[in-house]
């Protein structure tokens, strides 16, 4: 009995969370330079399902921008907001250090580092409809984590501080290179496009990305979920994890590989968004409590719901002007943060 | 039963441990002591398997111990260190569960006869009032209660302590073993514990291995090893043995090396 009611709660708060991402997602497609009427959402989308005939009480270029501009938009911003939560998840969890993030294990730099090398080389090359520049950052952000993980690779370990360090080290080298490329560099633009990178932004051109980011970020969230119990024997320690009879290395390698994954992914859409990693999973942990499996899903679904919310302000505050969502992220989430801080049990002891 | 046949161990080029041969049978209690240092430690993490013999190969019940998964081997021995650090807000019925971990899948999550055992090993250690309260907000003593009920709910066959009772008070130093002892006699659970202080180990043992500098100097009942001589051998330090006024146990007093002033 007292499991069924266990997993009822779990079930329901993630139905709600759900919901809520839905109503979200409904609201930011409705608002923007043209409004839509969510009643003309809905039943556009039901129509796009084939089985319903509404008629149209809506123009067809609300359909277009609906389609082909604000739904891909949204869409990417829940995805990225989705993978970033999760990837905080996954790395505090493993790290043990809720001041862990997507970036600090060299994720964020060695994604600009690629990005500024694709930027400063002389064609744009067109790949996949993709530009050059998310599978840069992609490699480079992959290619980072892989470097900090052998630097702090110690005798067939990999203690965290070592982790955390070397993480550190890597990235402050790497985000020196990008300044002293762009510094270097006599390219025209060069410095906007980096600056506009490392603010991150929502922008995605159709669905052609998303139809290969999606399935992703989505598997590598499914996975997580699956190693979410052994994620709270994690927290023990490696040593009190390996006496509860987990392989530690094994799992370190395998919960490194996903939230590089999800970083590297979401970072491919929109750049860096800083804060969303660091903070989504701090606020769910507070209020739902550490236990992973419940903990994983929740920062997901609220992950994708703050980024969805955070790009509304940011296209629409000072319209037709767009504020860098980063700086969104920040302003929103930080008092929020600093409530929810004040205002829980459930504190952090080291 | 535990088999240790000529089992050595070193950290990188260090040497901590030489030549161990080591019969451990089931239902036994047996403490290792010898001076920080010793290889205590090292020798509880080989047996818990987390660490694997640099030479020689450790046997649990006819299996050798380095071929077994982690996961096989954490059904069977449970191990409770000096303490556990806690960075998240786990509810001490919540890290309880902690010790069902090696009987779950990745695709299932537990089930009504994990959170029996849970709720039994919580009742047995004695700390069902305490089960909704944060970890983190516990006494040491109070925690350490918490990692033993989870250590109990790997329903191990073999405990493991590594020092479990360092930081404890008194009055906790003695309720944690007492609950050690009381699981030794009435669930036949086999004990093998590192212990820093030789009175409790006397008290509470019925065999000891002195360890000194990675070596077995020697092995058996507290009577027979706790002597002037064996212990200032091992420990370098003076000492004087004479009777626990009431069971008539061996008990080590110290001698200062400088007069006291009085």
């Amino acid at each position: 009995m007292f499991t069924r009611l266990k997993q009822n709660r779990r079930l329901l708060i993630l139905l709600a969370l759900g919901a809520f991402l839905l109503f979200c997602l409904l609201i930011a497609v409705s608002l923007g330079a043209v409004p839509i009427s969510p009643l003309d959402i809905i039943k556009m989308t039901l129509n796009k399902t084939g089985l319903f005939h509404f008629t149209a009480t809506w123009q067809s270029s609300d359909e277009t921008i609906l389609f082909l501009i604000r739904l891909p938009r949204v869409i990417a911003g829940s995805l990225v907001g989705a993978a970033l939560a999760s990837a905080g998840v996954l790395f505090q969890g493993m790290l043990r250090n809720p001041m862990a993030d997507p970036y600090i294990i060299g994720t964020s730099a060695g994604a600009a580092f690629g990005a500024t090398i694709a930027m400063m080389l002389p064609v744009s090359v067109a790949f996949l409809s993709f530009g050059l520049v998310p599978i840069a950052a992609f490699f480079g952000a992959l290619g980072a984590v892989l470097l900090v993980y052998n630097l702090a690779r110690v005798g067939g370990k990999t203690p965290i501080v070592s982790m955390l360090l070397a993480g550190f080290a890597v990235s402050a080298m790497l985000a020196a290179i990008v300044f002293l490329m762009v510094t270097l560099s006599s390219r025209t633009g060069l410095l906007q496009n980096v600056y506009s990178f490392l603010m991150g932004s929502i922008s995605v051109s159709g669905w052609n990305q998303i139809i290969i980011i999606a399935p992703l970020i989505i598997g590598a969230i499914v996975a997580a979920r699956f190693l979410a119990f052994r994620l709270n024997a994690l927290s023990l320690g490696e040593e009190g994890a390996a006496y509860l009879g987990i392989d530690v290395e094994r799992d370190k390698i395998i919960v490194l590989a996903l939230g590089s994954l999800l970083t590297a992914a979401a970072v491919s859409i929109s750049g860096l968004i800083g804060f969303v990693g660091l903070v989504v999973p701090h606020a769910v942990r507070l209020v739902l409590g550490p236990d992973h499996r419940l903990l994983l899903p929740a920062a997901a679904l609220s992950g994708a719901a703050f980024i969805v919310l955070a790009d509304l302000f940011a296209r629409t505050v000072l319209a037709p002007s767009e504020i860098p969502i980063g700086i969104i992220t920040a302003i929103i989430g930080a008092p929020f943060f600093i409530y929810l801080l004040r205002h829980t049990r459930r504190e952090y002891a080291f | 039963m535990i088999k240790l046949k000529q089992v050595s161990f070193s950290y990188g080029d260090t040497p901590v441990l030489h030549h161990i041969d080591l019969l451990v049978q089931e239902g036994e209690m047996v403490a290792l002591l010898g001076p920080n240092g010793s290889g205590k430690t090292t020798l509880i993490k080989l047996l818990s398997g987390v660490l694997r013999p640099t030479v020689g190969d450790i046997h649990l019940d006819g299996s050798i111990l380095s071929r077994m998964k982690r996961r096989q081997v954490a059904q069977r021995v449970a191990v409770v260190p000096q303490q556990f650090s806690m960075p998240f807000a786990f509810t001490l019925r919540e890290v309880v569960l902690l010790g069902r971990t090696p009987f779950l899948s990745v695709f299932s999550d537990e089930g009504e006869q994990d959170h029996r055992v849970v709720q039994q090993a919580i009742e047995r250690i004695g700390i069902a009032a305490l089960k909704e309260r944060f970890f983190n907000e516990l006494s040491g003593g109070e925690r350490q209660k918490a990692i033993l009920a989870m250590a109990l709910a790997q329903e191990p066959k073999i405990l493991l302590l590594d020092e479990p009772t360092a930081h404890l008070d008194i009055n906790h130093q003695v309720e944690i073993l007492d609950l050690v002892k009381s699981l030794n006699r009435e669930q036949g659970v086999t004990v093998i514990g590192a212990m820093h202080d030789l009175n409790l180990a006397a008290l509470y043992f019925d065999r000891l291995l002195l360890l000194k500098e990675g070596r077995i100097f020697a092995d058996g009942t507290p009577e027979k090893l706790l002597t002037a001589e064996t212990i200032e051998e091992v420990f370098a330090a003076s000492v004087q043995v004479t009777q626990h006024p009431l069971t008539k146990s061996p008990h080590v007093v110290v001698i200062p090396r400088q007069s006291p002033l009085k």
